[in-house]
């Protein structure tokens, strides 16, 4: 490798890193304790998190009460209100219906309400305040809505070529070390520059995952938009032009419930979204079916049933943007291999925030240096220190 | 380790050989958890616990 080739390379990896590394920083430390956030939630005793006894709420299992009979529990309780999602468990027969006071309401106004599905009785309301929801809205959007979501995903593809050029720059550093080389007695940026190195590379390939699917997660809402103006509003084509569906002709849900069940028999919801909101036409039940194995449970399919007669219009394949979105998330979440792998990501979480942080040490150690002299650096693997 | 070896240049497959084995394992850890449970879990947890475990090794086998 030239030395103009890797000037080149230093001065990307500096730039991206610098402008990237503060907001890494705060989603490595509030990216932590979310990885735990069901078992804190457990442990702090969320109504969504208490042991429910019966077969799963997203199952139409015997015994199960009937959505319609739900929903009208809730409504009864919110007066003024209109259903805008009812979503389902795996686990256990507990569910949420969530209100607002129009179809297009924005997440800010709506009420989630948690029910068990066994008995028919409402436990009560997943709060959005506390720790954890804090540390979501920070982690996901900084409280500035679309724009901080956007904007943290900007940084994770700075992130991601930060990842990249730093790969790049460890080739020529490596050329007389030993994989693993780590000059703990010499100096302290030494050290710092070999644990960054190790670090790095041993983590690179969950950091360019992790990295990638935040990026992805973070276009969601455009993603979304997308889906619902091209291909939903293919599906719901024959309803274009008429007024939207009002809430008071909504039909039975069990009814649109019966519909989807009887095209794709074995086949359970993860949620319905109705209609006039973010997830469906202006006139449709929106029912998001999972996929019957592990691998594909997470890709959504949606089934669109009329809202008022609820016959079925159309189920159709999701196009890959939003398969691509829906094994983001797991990805990016790591919570789809039990606890040992939470504790794996929390380890690799760790190992990252230590890169950012040793990568912070270097950079202000020898901010005066020119970059002809971080080029010598790294061309004889960190023996000639950077001069000021 | 001698001073000869221990200054010689390597290629870029010596350089890399390491890395690119652990990023692949990494990528058979992040997948297989995904695919099933069971033995697929056992092998994500095995496979996401080479990056630490290269860690622990270097720092035992390569500080200097």
């Amino acid at each position: 490798m030239t030395r103009g080739t890797i000037r080149v390379w230093y001065l990307v990896h500096k730039w991206t890193s610098l402008i990237c590394t503060l907001f890494l920083l705060m989603l490595c430390v509030t990216g932590l304790p979310l990885i735990f956030h069901d078992e804190i939630d457990a442990l702090s005793g969320e109504p969504d998190s208490m042991a429910a006894a019966g077969p799963p709420s997203s199952s139409d299992a015997p015994g199960l009460k009937s959505l319609d009979a739900l929903l009208g529990t809730v409504l009864a309780n919110a007066p003024g209100q209109v259903p805008v999602f009812m979503a389902f468990d795996n686990d256990t027969p507990l569910m949420t219906i969530t209100t607002a006071p129009q179809p297009d309401s924005s997440g800010a106004d709506m009420t989630i309400h948690v029910l068990d599905r066994a008995t028919g009785e409402v436990t009560g309301r997943e709060s959005e305040e506390g720790v954890m929801h804090f540390l979501l809205q920070l982690h996901t959007d900084m409280f500035l809505g679309l724009p901080g979501m956007l904007f943290l995903g900007a940084m994770g593809f700075l992130f991601f070529i930060a990842l990249l050029s730093g790969t790049v720059l460890y080739a020529p550093f490596m050329r007389k070390l030993d994989f693993g080389t780590l000059r703990v007695s010499r100096s302290r940026r030494l050290r710092q520059i070999d644990y960054h190195n190790l670090l790095g590379i041993v983590a690179l390939a969950w950091m360019g995952v992790v990295g990638l699917t935040g990026v992805i997660n973070a276009a969601a809402t455009p993603l979304r938009q997308m889906w619902q103006m091209g291909e939903l509003a293919e599906m719901t084509l024959a309803y274009a032009g008429q007024p939207p569906l009002p809430p008071s002709r909504y039909g039975s849900i069990d009814k649109a419930m019966a519909a989807v069940r009887a095209a794709r028999p074995g086949n359970n919801p993860q949620f319905i979204a109705f209609p006039g909101g973010g997830f469906s036409s202006k006139h449709h039940y929106a029912v998001f079916l999972q996929g019957t194995t592990k691998l594909t449970e997470h890709v959504l399919t949606p089934a669109l049933v009329d809202g008022e007669s609820g016959v079925l219009t159309d189920i159709r394949q999701m196009p890959w943007y939003m398969v691509a979105l829906s094994y983001s998330q797991p990805l990016h979440f790591g919570d789809y291999g039990a606890l040992p792998l939470k504790i794996l990501w929390a380890i690799l979480d760790l190992f990252t925030l230590y890169v950012l942080w040793t990568g912070l040490l270097l950079w202000l150690g020898k901010r005066r240096a020119g970059a002809d002299a971080h080029v010598r650096e790294v061309e004889s693997g960190g023996l000639v220190a950077a001069a000021e | 380790m001698t001073g000869k070896s221990r200054n010689h240049v390597r290629s870029l497959r010596h350089i890399f050989a390491a890395p690119l084995i652990i990023a692949l394992l990494s990528l058979v850890g992040l997948v297989s958890a995904l695919a099933g449970d069971g033995a697929a879990d056992w092998l994500s947890w095995a496979a996401l616990l080479v990056p630490p475990l290269a860690v622990v090794w270097a720092m035992r086998k390569h500080r200097r």
